[in-house]
């Protein structure tokens, strides 16, 4: 949702929609006879409004592959060219990356390849749990220690400690660098509007066009490795950041601000010492997010050279190892869990300002990095004694071995007719039903429609984007494909925020539960889904059903964590005036809980969407022919034009809904009188 | 980057080196140095057995004949990005079957050579498990496939009365949809998104004993797993794919069986000149499909390792890899 309060100023919001009420069913209730008619009759009269005629498709796939060539071999800003210039990025992004992962998992080499000679050995793993642990216990006390190192104490008990560390290393370069970029952007955005106008439109499509469709280009412009693998993380999972930034801040009370300009802040005092740690809390979940969406990208930055666990998933899965996927997939769990528990810990902690004890020593006041670093230099000299301090012992390794295919092997030999028989009520009752209507409706009524809603909604401008950007997507010829992945993303949102939505509502006031939910959101938002793919695959066929079960397990996540965030940001005095009015429980849910929460719920549904449309890429792994097959298969033959002009169709999607939703929680808003 | 600064600084130093010392001395180091890079030759790995095996070999010849080398994860596609800018050198499987056309779009721009084959050979058709042999007895042979009883016991609920053919990923191309209206099989084809999902339908097929008919290739280790047989179409012969007339259909072509491919060996066109040592070694370097389908057993269904089962290789063929790296 990129920034509802940009899109849902338009004036027509207020006023208008409280007067004119009665008459927008009408209004409506003519064009939608309008369009049915159409729909059902119009087939014989205006052939061409169903089926894009095909001598009309404009060939934007070929100019953006020929802009593309032009870029990558003759752009030049005069002393250097373009191709330069990202190589030279990607040296940048590759000092950090080295550095860590020679610290983690290499080694610092001299030389290179294989006939390179190892100087100093990479940190022992016992000095990495120990670390953590002690990190864990200056931010969050006992708890929060005994939760990171019980989280890496996993990884190195599975057997997954190289390809974790690997990963660390590549997350460890990628995440702070997408907390940094999103929040300069996002205050930038608060800052300057025409910025903000510039960006948003630019951050929807980072976030929607799904990755495979600009990895070719990646590729050719960074370079292979891993460090193009750390520049597609961070087009992917920046914009979450610079969004709640733009929002959170935003959303600082007008009181704060006042007293600001009162003690005579300038600008950048305000910006840094008054909104940024006012939104302290909100801006922690856009961190929460990049960590997570870093994470995300670990299979598909592992297929573009990054290593690690991702490739452990991929690989396992190959070779049907179940066992062997998930223990590699739920390491990538373990250490999303540390991260982001870490550095909640770390934004709390920050929070509150620690006395200054500038007259104590250095040692008493850095307990901690003392600590660290005595327990690092203790683990290192220690390791080259007992080699079982430097690395795991092979042979206190667990493994589940056999166990996961065999559990999946004994549901699908028992239960296979029964799920077959609930599978196939869903798909042809529901969603086969829902394709067939979507694939018969013409093109030009559809836009109509969606011009018709934005007008309605947000006025004329609106009109004009969601229309023209509908017309996009029938004149590059891929408005079946597009019906398809309406359909798919469609049904999947439903069915996550019906899941997702209530679930949030009921674990909102209930601390413990919400502990509980979380690890299972989180788990959810970082296993790689290729982990419960390939077993949905065996137990419900290639095909729709089995990638609308991965989408909704993608999606529920924002769906959940946005409706709990809404809930618990209301005031507790106004529920309290509430109790004390007498409003049962379940008037305070919906008069007073709910409404407040209404705009963090509604960027839920927001971010739902997104979600599912990011999940395109993997679905097309399920054989779905939908536009993320067509992204998959430009992939395939590297023909970057092909991949970003279905791309883009799948950001418009993303674009129209997030438009016209924001406009219409806006009126809504404007209803409730919460504006 | 750095590498290049290393000969840089070598080549200065070789230059200081002929005025202190005599210049004989110094022709024979650049030389040497001109001939052959003492860089990182990089290999790239895919995420199949067979290609971690076929690599890990060609790795470990290369290592015995002195050059350093490092392994590169890449997208069995997109590393064609990297092997262009010579950000990648050596990739040594690249399938006829489905790798040709970014294959040839790579060597089109004339920065990636190909290698020559791997002397393995892909094999790729419909197939089915033994069981199956039972409701359709006149199987291998295609035709049988023509009967509707045999149809209809490869069908499931959604396109019953007809069979389900599970086709491999749409970018694997094989023209399936083309040869079943063809050869007029009343079978459904279906697409499987990856080839996870295509042994994941056969695992669980097979563990049932229930009906499947799919696109199966090798070397690969789920025919040595699962018993069954690949269904005989008529040959592949070129004509068929290009000219209706040929086969049993004369209007349509496609009316045969997939064309046994070649594995090919492809890589940056920079390494003849900058190793060419290495690169005479990947020209030379030759596996056959019964070496390549025991060690994916091996690894597959026996659970060794990659690194023991290519060490146990180099034990046992000294010869051979020798004669690969021989100046």
């Amino acid at each position: 949702m990129a920034s509802p309060d940009a899109h849902l100023s338009s004036p027509a919001a207020g006023p208008w929609s409280a007067s004119h009420a009665s008459r927008v069913p009408v209004v409506w209730g003519v064009v939608l006879i309008a369009f049915v008619g159409f729909w059902l009759y119009g087939r014989s009269l205006a052939g061409w409004a169903f089926d894009y005629p095909r001598g009309w498709t404009v060939p934007a796939a070929r100019w953006i592959s020929a802009a593309m060539k032009w870029l990558i071999n003759d752009a030049t800003f005069g002393l250097f060219s373009f191709t330069d210039m990202t190589r030279f990025i990607s040296a940048i992004v590759e000092l950090p990356y080295r550095l860590a992962q020679s610290l983690l998992s290499t080694g610092f080499l001299e030389g290179s390849g294989s006939s390179a000679v190892q100087i100093l050995p990479p940190l022992p793993w016992l000095a990495v749990v120990g670390a953590v642990a002690l990190m864990g216990h200056a931010l969050g006390g006992r708890r929060l220690a005994a939760l990171v190192s019980a989280c890496f104490l996993f990884i190195a008990v599975f057997g997954q400690w190289s390809s974790a560390m690997t990963t660390l290393a590549s997350i460890l370069v990628a995440a702070p660098l997408g907390v940094i970029l999103g929040l300069l952007c996002g205050v930038a955005a608060v800052r300057w509007r025409g910025f903000e106008r510039a960006l948003s439109p630019l951050l929807d499509l980072m976030q929607t066009i799904p990755v495979f469709a600009y990895l070719v280009p990646v590729l050719f412009l960074f370079g292979f490795g891993p460090t193009a693998a750390v520049i597609a993380t961070l087009i992917y999972a920046t914009p979450p950041m610079t969004r709640i930034t733009i929002l959170s801040l935003r959303a600082v009370p007008s009181e704060v601000i006042d007293l600001g300009n009162m003690v005579g802040c300038t600008r950048r005092q305000m910006t840094w010492r008054i909104l940024v740690p006012t939104a302290r809390e909100s801006l922690m979940v856009g961190m929460n997010q990049v960590i997570m969406l870093s994470l995300n990208m670990v299979i598909i930055a592992s297929m573009i050279g990054a290593g690690g666990l991702g490739f452990d998933v991929l690989a396992a899965l190959r070779r049907l190892d179940f066992g062997a996927g998930l223990e590699a997939g739920l390491a990538i769990v373990a250490l999303a869990i540390a991260l982001d528990r870490l550095s909640q810990a770390a934004a709390h902690r920050l929070a509150t300002p620690l006395k200054s004890d500038a007259r104590k020593g250095f040692a008493a006041r850095h307990p901690y990095l003392l600590a660290a670093l005595a327990t690092i230099g203790i683990a290192s000299l220690l390791a080259l004694v007992l080699p079982w301090v430097h690395t795991y012992p092979q042979s206190m390794q667990l493994s589940t071995g056999a166990f996961w295919s065999d559990v999946v092997a004994w549901i699908n030999v028992n239960y296979f007719d029964t799920l077959e028989a609930a599978k196939n009520a869903v798909l042809l009752n529901i969603l086969i039903p829902f394709k067939r209507l979507l694939a018969t409706l013409p093109w030009l009524g559809v836009v109509g429609l969606l011009g018709f809603a934005g007008f309605r909604l947000g006025g004329l401008r609106l009109a004009l984007l969601t229309a023209g950007l509908s017309f996009l997507i029938a004149a590059t010829g891929q408005w079946e494909k597009a019906m398809i992945t309406v359909y798919l993303c469609g049904i999947s949102v439903i069915i996550a925020s019906l899941i997702g939505i209530p679930i949030g509502i009921v674990t909102a006031s209930r601390d413990r539960l919400w502990s509980v939910v979380q690890v299972i959101i989180d788990t959810l938002q970082t296993l790689p889904s290729f982990v419960y793919l390939m077993p949905a695959v065996m137990l419900f066929r290639v095909g729709d059903f089995t990638a609308m079960i991965a989408i909704v397990a993608f999606a529920v996540a924002p769906a959940i964590r946005y409706t709990v965030l809404g809930i618990r940001k209301v005031d507790p005095r106004l529920i309290e005036a509430g109790r004390a009015m007498g409003c049962t429980e379940w008037q305070l849910l919906t008069r007073i809980k709910l409404k407040l929460a209404f705009p963090e719920i509604m960027l839920g549904l927001n971010q739902t969407i997104m979600f599912a449309l990011s999940m395109l890429v993997i679905t097309a792994l399920v054989g779905t022919r939908d536009l993320g097959q067509e992204v998959y298969i430009a992939l395939t033959k590297a023909d970057t034009g092909r991949g970003l002009v279905a791309g883009l169709a799948v950001a418009f999607i993303a674009i129209i809904a997030d438009r016209l939703i924001s406009a219409g929680a806006g009126r809504v808003r404007a209803r409730l009188g919460l504006e | 980057m750095q590498s290049s600064t290393n000969t840089v600084r070598r080549s200065l130093r070789c230059g200081a080196a002929a005025l202190a010392m005599a210049a004989a001395s110094c022709v024979a180091l650049s030389a040497v140095s001109a001939q052959e890079s003492t860089d990182t030759i990089t290999l790239t790995l895919h995420d199949w057995t067979g290609q971690l095996i076929t690599t890990n070999i060609m790795g470990e010849v290369l290592k015995q004949a002195g050059y350093s080398i490092e392994y590169v994860q890449a997208d069995y596609l997109a590393q064609f990005a990297g092997l262009e800018t010579g950000d990648l050198d050596i990739a040594m499987e690249m399938w006829e079957t489905t790798g040709r056309e970014a294959m040839d779009a790579a060597t089109a721009t004339g920065k990636v050579e190909n290698f020559g084959p791997t002397g393995m050979k892909a094999k790729e058709e419909w197939w089915y498990p033994e069981y199956m042999k039972a409701k359709c007895p006149g199987l291998p042979d295609w035709t049988a496939l023509k009967e509707p009883a045999c149809a209809e016991a490869f069908s499931i609920p959604e396109t019953a009365p007809k069979g389900r053919y599970l086709g491999g990923p749409v970018t694997w191309g094989g023209f399936d949809d083309e040869r079943v209206e063809a050869l007029d099989l009343p079978f459904e084809v279906i697409h499987a998104g990856t080839d996870a999902a295509l042994f994941a339908e056969l695992e669980s097929a097979y563990q049932r004993e229930a009906p499947i008919m799919l696109w199966i290739y090798a070397p690969h280790w789920a025919p040595a797993k699962y018993k069954g047989e690949w269904v005989e179409f008529p040959e592949y012969t070129a004509e068929c794919y290009s000219d209706p007339a040929w086969g049993s259909n004369p209007d349509m072509a496609y009316d045969c069986g997939k064309p046994f491919g070649e594995i090919w060996k492809v890589g940056w066109s920079g390494v003849k000149d900058k190793w060419p040592g290495a690169y005479q070694a990947v020209k030379a370097f030759t596996l056959d499909n019964d070496e390549m389908g025991s060690m994916i057993t091996e690894v597959d269904l026996n659970g060794k390792s990659v690194d023991a089962v290519v060490a146990d290789w180099m034990a046992a063929n000294k010869d051979r890899w020798s004669g690969w790296i021989k100046k």
